[in-house]
């Protein structure tokens, strides 16, 4: 049985969620969790690594549009790293890359917020 | 024609042995990996569809999954029992128009129809409701023997 699990660990003012695994409708609540608990606690910089993810359906792209008016509203954002090809093509396909900056490395998608 | 089949209730929990299954047919199949994971994420979509949509996010519906090669094509079928899903009510999105509006839930069918050569729905009220997904392939070669 495909496993999906996160992690989340803060570095300055930017919070980092690794995903690891299968990203699909029966396991975007647990991400979906995240979101709600970071917004709670005012960690708006985010910053979403998805190195160790292995797939990614529309229940868990739904999951970014879910919350990123909300984070940019409070002057936050969203940004994402680490894909591998087959992840970014979902991406790419649903016009992704035109609504979130997306980076080869969790390193450089903390800089970036750094840079503001 | 090689037909294989899989039979499971509708919860979500069971979108990854549908995914298995569909991988392992396709792949004996000799479908290539790359229109393999098409095919994955093309049939996880319409199965959440009718997870959702036909029984309403109820666990005790079924869904029948069957799958059929041929030397050109890949076919999967997907059978299920509950309410009737009306798929021409969606239209194409306008994904930045779609997005601003948050309708989130069409990005599934877009997918299906962006990564699949054919879809088409079949329904017989109060019968079954049938999606047929289609795939045209060209067989990797394998040695008879």
């Amino acid at each position: 049985m495909a496993e999906f699990n996160t992690s989340i660990k803060e570095q300055g003012a930017v919070s980092i969620i690794n995903l690891k695994g299968y990203l699909d409708a029966h396991t975007a609540p647990i991400l979906e969790n995240n979101f709600v608990e970071l917004i709670d606690k005012k960690c708006f910089q985010i910053v979403v690594d998805f190195k160790e993810l292995a797939y990614i359906s529309s229940a868990g792209l739904g999951v970014f549009m879910a919350y990123i008016e909300k984070i940019r509203e409070s002057n936050g954002d969203i940004k994402l790293s680490g894909m591998n090809d087959k992840v970014y093509n979902i991406f790419d396909l649903l016009g992704f890359p035109l609504l979130y900056e997306i980076f080869k490395s969790e390193t450089e998608a903390v800089q970036k917020f750094t840079e503001k | 024609m090689k037909t294989k089949k899989l039979r499971v209730k509708s919860k979500t929990e069971n979108l990854s042995l549908i995914r298995d299954f569909v991988s392992t047919s396709a792949s004996n199949a000799g479908v290539s990996a790359d229109f393999v994971e098409n095919i994955i994420l093309a049939v996880d979509e319409a199965c959440t569809n009718i997870i959702k949509h036909a029984y309403k996010s109820s666990p005790d519906g079924e869904l029948i999954i069957k799958t059929k090669s041929t030397l050109s094509r890949f076919i999967i079928s997907i059978t299920d029992f509950g309410n009737t899903f009306e798929p021409e009510t969606i239209p194409e999105p306008d994904l930045q128009k779609y997005y601003r509006q948050k309708r989130v839930g069409g990005l599934g069918m877009y997918l299906m129809k962006t990564l699949m050569d054919d879809v088409k729905y079949v329904s017989i009220p109060g019968k079954y409701n049938e999606v047929l997904l289609s795939k045209n392939i060209k067989m990797a070669k394998t040695n008879a023997g």
